[in-house]
């Protein structure tokens, strides 16, 4: 009797985790989208012949691959103003959105390198057949190398999602109110230690059911990519 | 080769050298390549070959001397690399095609993006090219279902389309099966036959002596020698020439 009881005092407690969960999906949803459009451009500095452009995607790119997530998120949340004004308008952030920018660089740089492995991995022959049909470095590269990297770029990219939802629970640490934290605060709440190791299951299970298809996926992906 | 020698070469190269860090590729290297004329270069690997077509179409840049490509100073600084890559086309050994575009596409492609000519014509064009390197049924194919002499074939109307009065082939027959070889080779001989200005890279022998209008011998970077084939194969002067003539014939 007492064992249903403690399952239903969790259900209880789940959408509050749910709704914490979700958050973290977001959250991880607009880091990766920011997170790739900067690693976009990173990475495409990094191939860049001009040193003006190279040499600072390059050290960027290796800083903030280095660093430690949370290191980052740290700078990212007491660094970052509370609200900004653009021309009158004030624009909270909340500290998730500067969580999410946090998590963004280290994204970032992860793909920027993603960019660069797979620009490198096309045969250099390319490059001499394009060259030799007048093609330019930037043409070839925009309309020879480019698309032939997209396909090698989509599973280690879907790895690098799945990273950075593990990763997004960090941002307990600085006040966010994701699921770790709101998982926390209701084992607190129940003030009932039996409730301790399946909350945390529960809270395993969404992370787990949510990342493993993804990575599942990138393998049947990277699979059918690379028989072709 | 029955044009009249005297007239103005279409390529010369004069002590031309090039240099890759401390190991020096080509020591001085002159040639005179008439239109029309089918030139082979043959040599042991490693003395230069490839290097010497990569220079002509700037694909290598040279550390001395002078190459010109009719009117076209391909060492000038201020080159035109459009200009020179419409004039000299170029087959490499591993095919290069772009995997991700059609048949029709990779032959029809720089046409229309660097020559910025009209669709319609060249893929008109190029349909007839393919059709001519007996292609005709692959033109919606991707290269990686083709065979590589197939492949070989579409890179060689790839080269043509571009319209121009040379093409380098650099050892094209070194990386297919040998019963590609034979198709390959009848297609470089048909564009030959046409008109076309070739310089070959090879080790194919047998169809240097029957194709070539000129055959040069490199080794270590220079040319040993050069002679029409039947005087090259038949009375070798040099005894590098002679060593290698041994061993590949």
């Amino acid at each position: 009797m007492t064992s249903i009881n403690l399952f239903s005092q969790i259900l209880e407690w789940m959408p509050f985790v749910l709704q914490g969960f979700a958050l973290n999906i977001l959250m991880s949803l607009l880091a990766i989208a920011v997170g790739t459009l900067m690693g976009t451009f990173l990475g495409l500095g990094q191939l860049s012949t001009l040193k003006p452009l190279g040499i600072p995607s390059k050290l960027a790119t290796q800083l903030f691959r280095n660093a430690p997530w949370l290191v980052l998120l740290f700078y990212c949340i007491f660094l970052m103003p509370y609200q900004v004004n653009i021309g009158g308008v004030v624009i909270q952030l909340p500290s998730w959105l500067r969580a999410t920018i946090g998590f963004s660089f280290p994204v970032a740089a992860n793909f920027s390198e993603i960019v660069r492995g797979s620009v490198n991995s096309i045969p250099r022959g390319q490059w001499e057949a394009a060259e030799a049909l007048g093609y330019s470095r930037r043409a070839t590269l925009f309309r020879i190398i480019l698309p032939q990297c997209i396909t090698r770029m989509i599973p280690p990219w879907m790895n690098l999602y799945a990273l950075l939802l593990t990763a997004t629970p960090l941002s307990m640490i600085v006040g966010v109110e994701e699921a770790l934290g709101r998982t926390q605060a209701a084992v607190q709440a129940q003030g009932d230690s039996r409730v301790l190791i399946p909350m945390y299951l529960a809270l395993l299970a969404m992370f787990f059911f949510y990342t493993w298809p993804i990575n599942r996926l990138s393998l049947v992906v990277e699979r059918r990519f690379r028989t072709k | 080769m029955t044009l009249s020698s005297n007239s103005q070469p279409l390529i010369s190269l004069r002590g031309v050298r090039k240099s890759f860090g401390a190991f020096e590729v080509l020591r001085g290297i002159d040639m005179d390549i008439r239109k029309g004329e089918v030139v082979a270069i043959i040599g042991p690997s490693g003395s230069g070959k490839s290097t010497i077509l990569r220079t002509i179409n700037g694909l290598t840049p040279i550390n001395e001397g002078t190459i010109n490509v009719g009117e076209i100073k391909v060492s000038d600084p201020k080159l035109d690399q459009v200009k020179l890559r419409h004039r000299v086309g170029m087959v490499f050994q591993q095919y290069n095609l772009f995997p991700h575009k059609t048949v029709l596409e990779n032959v029809a492609m720089a046409p229309i993006q660097v020559l910025k000519q009209p669709r319609r014509q060249v893929e008109e064009r190029a349909r007839k090219l393919l059709a001519e390197m007996r292609l005709p049924d692959k033109a919606n194919s991707y290269p990686g279902e083709l065979s590589g002499g197939q492949q070989q074939r579409v890179a060689i109307a790839r080269a043509l389309c571009m319209e121009p009065e040379v093409i380098l082939f650099d050892e094209v027959t070194a990386a297919l099966d040998p019963e590609m070889v034979k198709e390959v080779l009848s297609a470089v001989r048909k564009v030959a036959e046409d008109g076309m200005t070739c310089i070959l890279v090879t080790h194919e022998m047998g169809f240097a002596r029957e194709a070539a209008d000129h055959v040069y011998f490199t080794d270590k970077g220079v040319i040993v020698e050069h002679a029409p084939p039947a005087d090259f194969f038949t009375s070798a002067s040099d005894p590098r020439t002679k060593e290698f003539l041994s061993k590949v014939l």
